[in-house]
């Protein structure tokens, strides 16, 4: 009994935050809406681009193709809902999963004949094979214009008319509670612990006696099922699909995610979901050279936190339960102010130059961190370089405290 | 009575060089046989012929009288026969529990099953848990099999083969890298796991053979030169001139 409660709360403290995310400040106002709705679809294609990497060691380059085909199967059918078929809005997304899942068994049964390099390829492949088709094929795919529908002409349920940015969010988080926790269920069972024998081992796993190629097709379409039921959602969002949604672009998106939150536990592809949204929604109200920070952000994590932004949280977790916390936190706030005048400082490194040849109609003037700055001069760069030498200098000296800190943790957890 | 298994005339070809050049080979049901032989002689390639890791170029070989040159390494261990490998081959990033956990599925018939949860497959357990028992691998149930001592990942590579409850276990070089006390550990482990079974094994270290085969085969350069008790094989002048004597 104890066991059930400790395996349920996590699933009850998560549909609690669902519940209460779109009423706080911030997030109450339509923009916050739409945002979470956002990050709730990506949160589950990403989840689901896990079943390939994370559970089954399978890297694909092209899993936009089940999102975005799930997406379109679910707007054929909002459409037909449009035009009366009595389907009640909030299971139209399940179509896309429909959709996902045929898909997943038609091209699965190629690409999952082989694993590692030629399976990548054979993603690849398929992936710019169906992008090439949504252009090819106007009549289903509606071209570049995608196609549209609207979500709020279908029979009212409960009143409901699924016009509102928070009903239309509701629908998402359901679906996306409801799936991620079909998702981890399928960590738990025969095939989901198969899957990770053949991630790491697919010789043993035939020895052991599972056709590894069945395995990898089963995780296959497990995978493009969530994907096409996410391709739905978003289907259902923005009340358009067009050829974007199963563009190369998003397939190398989610790898983006799931690599950014880490494909090592369960609950990394959602946060990496969340924060690379959030990052692209928020940094390109900014600044246009969004895109090189975010690349740069990547870049950062796959060298220095090969884990993922939940590798970072859980390590830490852990340590500032020991009690090296104190001196931890004495360290990270030495190394604050410093890491901070190093990132202001390449920022204005890459944001003068930027302005200056994507915006030359303006000139060399330009607004900086609420200041005006003249590019022309050599004031700026001076500053600039000022900052990350400063930077560098306090954080060589700031870092021993934190290395020593971690050490101490380390030490006093074994 | 048929035996649990039987190669006849077993070739097998890399390119033009000739590996294994007509093998015959039986093995009695509960026998507990070794095949022994210089380095390069083809042992390894003759595991890997046996549980279909490669292909024969030509020949028969049959478990309990079916037939079963070229099938999938997955229906050959679904039939009965499970192996172990001579490099360490384990589940690296799961758990010593789940690496055993992951032996068992498919013997039980919980094959492609992904609706129940594993930790309520009780069978799967028990049978996981008394395995780990039997390699004394018990302390380290939760350790990540990649983590394990040599020894230990030896003992799990034994634990893996024997949990689907094979008949017949094929293992390749299961002391190699061992200390001595580590190699009198693995050899009680085996004489233990292989009681009612039918064991086919590849040893290096001949105090082992000895001390467990009941009959042995010299395989030097891809044929078979003699198979007999331990005993007598120590006394055939062949094999000491082939074998044992540049020892």
């Amino acid at each position: 009994m104890g066991r059930a409660i400790s395996r349920r709360w996590p699933w009850l403290a998560a549909a609690s935050a669902l519940a209460v995310l779109p009423h706080l400040p911030g997030l109450s106002t339509n923009f916050g809406r739409s945002l979470l709705s956002q990050m709730g679809i990506a949160a589950l294609f990403a989840l689901s681009y896990n079943v390939l990497l994370g559970q089954t060691g399978l890297l694909s380059f092209g899993h936009a193709v089940y999102f975005g085909l799930g997406g379109y199967v679910a707007m054929h059918l909002l459409r037909a809902v449009d035009g009366g078929l009595p389907v009640p809005v909030p299971l139209v997304p399940l179509a896309g999963a429909l959709g996902g899942l045929f898909f997943g068994v038609l091209f699965g049964s190629v690409t999952t004949r082989r694993a590692h390099t030629v399976f990548a390829l054979i993603s690849l492949g398929i992936g710019e094979l169906v992008y090439a088709a949504t252009l090819m094929l106007p009549s289903f795919f509606g071209g570049e214009e995608g196609i549209t529908a609207n979500r709020s002409r279908g029979p009212r349920l409960f009143g409901l008319t699924f016009a509102p940015q928070i009903e239309v969010y509701f629908v998402i988080a359901a679906w996306v509670l409801l799936s991620a926790a079909l998702l981890h269920r399928f960590t738990r069972t025969p095939v989901g612990r198969m899957c990770n024998a053949v991630r790491d081992n697919p010789e043993r796993a035939e020895f052991v006696g599972y056709n590894t190629q069945r395995i990898r097709f089963i995780a296959f379409c497990v995978a493009a099922t969530f994907a096409g039921l996410a391709g739905g959602l978003h289907a259902l969002n923005y009340e358009i699909v067009a050829s974007e949604a199963v563009s190369p672009a998003r397939s190398g998106n989610v790898i983006l995610m799931a690599f950014c939150g880490g494909t090592g536990n369960f609950i990394g592809p959602v946060l990496g979901a969340a924060v690379i949204t959030w990052l692209q929604v928020s940094l390109s109200d900014y600044t246009s050279a969004w895109l090189l920070y975010l690349g740069i952000f990547f870049l950062a994590l796959v060298l220095f936190a090969p884990g993922g932004l939940s590798a970072i949280v859980l390590s830490q977790a852990a340590l500032l339960r020991t009690r090296a916390a104190g001196a931890l936190l004495k360290g990270y706030s030495m190394a604050l102010l410093p890491v901070m005048a190093m990132a202001a400082g390449v920022a204005m490194l890459i944001e003068m130059p930027y302005r200056m040849s994507t915006q030359p109609e303006l000139g060399t003037r330009m607004r900086l961190f609420g200041h005006h700055w003249d590019a022309a001069t050599p004031w700026p760069w001076l500053l600039a370089l000022a900052l990350i030498g400063a930077g560098l200098w306090l954080l060589r000296r700031a870092w021993p405290v934190v290395v020593a800190a971690r050490q101490l943790g380390a030490r006093s957890r074994d | 009575m048929t035996s649990a298994l039987r190669l006849r005339d077993v070739h097998k070809t890399f390119g033009k060089t000739p590996i294994i050049r007509g093998v015959s080979l039986e093995v009695a049901r509960g026998e507990r046989h070794a095949i022994i032989g210089p380095n390069g002689a083809g042992k390894s390639t003759l595991f890997n012929l046996i549980s279909g890791r490669f292909r024969p170029t030509s020949g028969s070989i049959s478990l309990e009288g079916r037939e079963i040159a070229g099938a999938e390494s997955f229906h050959i261990n679904r039939l009965g026969l499970s192996r172990s490998f001579q490099v360490t081959n384990l589940f690296a990033q799961m758990s010593v529990f789940e690496n055993l956990r992951c032996g068992v599925l498919w013997s039980l018939g919980h094959r492609y099953d992904f609706w129940r949860d594993v930790d309520r497959l009780h069978d799967a357990n028990e049978i996981a848990a008394e395995v780990l028992k039997q390699i004394q691998l018990t302390s380290r149930r939760d350790a990540l099999a990649g983590v394990l001592t040599y020894a230990e990942q030896r003992a799990l590579e034994i634990g893996i083969t024997i949990a689907s409850g094979a008949k017949i276990i094929l293992l390749d070089e299961p002391t190699a890298g061992m200390s001595r006390s580590e190699t009198a550990r693995a050899v009680e482990l085996i004489r233990a796991v292989s009681k009612g079974r039918t064991l086919l094994m590849v040893e290096h270290d001949m105090g082992v053979v000895f001390d467990l085969a009941d009959r042995v085969s010299v395989l030097v350069y891809g044929r078979i030169l003699a198979t007999d008790a331990p005993a007598r094989i120590e006394e055939n002048p062949e094999v000491q001139a082939a074998y044992l004597g540049a020892d």
